[in-house]
């Protein structure tokens, strides 16, 4: 049983990193793309560590795995911050197909 | 206070993290533990006394639901825009006005907001939130501040203000 559990998990997980994978490349520009960067990677690393913890059970590397989802929670979300105001700093420009820029006169 | 708060929870993280209750492990923690307390504790916690309130765990638990929810829409939505060949998106960055005050909700609210579906928080300056949007579905702040935090706000409110 524990098995079967653990085994759906990690497929789900490599399926998502498989889709933030694809976004990073199919999307138009940086901030499109880190979106697909930052959802599917981390919704699939936090996937993976779930099989991980049926895997072991509760044990030390069970723990360890539970242990690291928040942290990746965090880091993910506050680099993908990071990372995007870094490039919007630095004047990127976004994509034609942008239809609103708030943060422009914010900027300045 | 404050200090014993940053003992407490970085001495059980460390026990989490090595998972065994020998002698020596304890002392390497409490002593580990004690010098991350000492050094950085005084910038962290403003209010110690919001951990000993039970109703703040019972939301934080309703948070912690609604997040989950809310985040696997997110990816759904993700890889619908992705995997759609003509990949319906609209980017834009909007504007949005938070009632949160301190500093730790509105980490926690920027956070929730990069998980949610196709929003990336940018920027706070001053009360405004600057987000990326995926597809920019309304134009009118009222509605866009609704949907994008109208989820999390008012939980956000009630464990962590």
């Amino acid at each position: 049983m524990n098995e079967m559990i653990t085994i759906i998990f990690i497929c789900i997980g490599v399926l998502f990193n498989i889709f933030g994978c694809i976004g990073l490349i199919r999307l138009p520009d940086v901030y499109n793309r880190l979106q697909a960067a930052t959802k599917c990677v981390t919704l699939g690393c936090c996937s993976i560590l779930t099989g991980v913890l049926f895997h072991f059970g509760i044990s030390g590397a069970g723990i360890k795995a539970i242990v690291a989802i928040p942290i990746l929670f965090f880091t993910a979300t506050v680099a993908a911050h990071a990372l995007i105001r870094g490039t919007y700093r630095f004047g990127t420009p976004p994509d034609k197909r942008t239809v609103k820029d708030d943060y422009k006169e914010a900027v300045k | 206070m404050k200090y014993i708060a940053v003992f407490i929870l970085s001495m059980v993280f460390w026990l989490l993290l090595t998972f065994s209750l020998t002698v020596p492990n304890l002392i390497t923690g409490s002593v580990a533990s004690a010098l991350c307390s000492a050094f950085f504790a005084r910038h962290y916690f403003s209010g110690v006394y919001k951990f000993i309130q039970p109703a703040r765990y019972f939301w934080f638990m309703v948070y912690l639901a609604v997040f989950i929810v809310e985040c696997i829409k997110a990816n759904l939505d993700v890889a619908y825009r992705v995997l759609h060949p003509s990949m319906p998106i609209k980017p834009g960055i909007v504007k949005l006005k938070t009632t949160l005050k301190s500093d730790f909700a509105r980490t926690l609210l920027a956070n929730s907001i990069t998980m949610t579906p196709g929003t990336i928080t940018v920027d706070i300056i001053d009360d405004y939130f600057y987000i990326h949007w995926i597809y920019v579905r309304s134009e009118d702040p009222e509605e866009y501040t609704r949907m994008i935090t109208g989820a999390f706000e008012k939980y956000i409110k009630r464990f962590a203000e």
